[in-house]
């Protein structure tokens, strides 16, 4: 189902990678967390569009908050600044690696620490 | 100024026909030739869409902003789908998507499309050039106080300023802050407060004079 793999407030990263072609992902937020403020329906993917392609199936498009300071390390100005994006799902993938363990059965939480342990 | 005509080079304004064609503009004229010559449209049948885009202005945008600050429940219409609440007003808004975004007392937006030009243009009419230009797209991202103050748009240092990159397949519309001492103004007087620049983000509606 489209827009169930994010959840607004979650902590989302941009895939850092440089494809050829026609992408709609600017290249400022590549790399870069940020917060998913929404999810904005799913689209026909402009990725294939450009290339007179059907577009088909349609892309999850969510609207992703970033802060303009970790952005742009000399970002002039205020703290609380922040831009939002548009970003197509296949560029979005989850930075919320701390909440995932604790997510998990507690025993398997133990067998996680015992194997980063060793 | 006499009336000899021995002197020097006139001011030269360039004819349209000076620069060459691009090679899209060659395409168009070639497919609008073909599409005429077949029949498949008329002259005026051209015209008249080109017409009825020229005739598309900001004050779309700028009486959808006024009925936003008169109509608590029509603005929150808007806010949910702004394509659907803009019929109320008899716009058309076609099948490109239009959002919304409400300044408050704590967060300024302000719209740029940082990969080519995207903009409401249903609403707010052709875009002006300096939203197409690369300064403003690629400076608005990152220094958008230093931009906005070349507007004459100073924020408090406590507002947050929020950029909205509109480089996918939404367009944006700000709704700026109803300003301070228009109380008593109608609708449509509202409306002349609003102009475009300030449905971009770049410029705040002015109470007028003497309010």
């Amino acid at each position: 189902m489209s827009g169930d793999r994010f959840k607004a407030g979650e902590r989302v990263r941009v895939r850092a990678t440089d494809p050829p072609g026609h992408v709609r992902t600017p290249h400022y937020t590549r790399g870069h967390s940020g917060v998913v403020e929404s999810y904005a329906g799913a689209f026909l993917n402009p990725e294939e569009l450009a290339y007179g392609r059907s577009g088909e199936p349609a892309v999850p498009l969510w609207r992703v908050r970033f802060e303009q300071a970790q952005l742009w390390p000399d970002y002039r100005g205020e703290p609380h600044d922040t831009i939002v994006v548009d970003i197509y799902e296949h560029w979005l993938e989850s930075a919320e690696m701390k909440s995932r363990r604790a997510a998990l059965p507690e025993n398997d939480k133990g067998k996680t620490r015992h194997r980063r342990k060793r | 100024m006499s009336g000899d005509h021995d002197h020097g080079p006139h001011p030269h304004q360039p004819d349209l026909e000076d620069s060459a064609p691009s090679e899209s503009e060659l395409l168009a004229q070639a497919l609008e030739e073909l599409l005429i010559e077949q029949g498949t449209i008329g002259a005026a049948d051209l015209r008249r869409a080109i017409e009825s885009g020229d005739a598309r202005s900001s004050a779309s945008g700028a009486r959808l902003v006024a009925r936003c600050w008169v109509d608590a429940a029509f603005e929150q219409r808007v806010l949910a789908n702004v394509n659907v609440a803009a019929r109320e007003l008899g716009f058309e808004l076609g099948p490109v998507e239009v959002r919304a975004v409400k300044d408050t007392a704590r967060v300024h937006n302000v719209i740029v499309c940082t990969l080519c030009s995207c903009y409401p243009i249903a609403l707010l009419g052709a875009s002006p050039d300096w939203y197409k230009s690369r300064e403003y797209r690629s400076r608005v991202v990152r220094e958008p106080r230093a931009v906005l103050a070349e507007f004459g748009t100073e924020l408090p240092r406590d507002v947050e300023v929020r950029v909205h990159d509109s480089s996918a397949d939404l367009r944006y519309l700000v709704i700026p802050l109803r300003p301070r001492g228009t109380e008593g103004l109608s609708e449509e007087a509202l409306a002349a407060l609003v102009t475009r620049d300030c449905m971009i983000g770049t410029a705040l509606p002015e109470a007028p004079a003497g309010a």
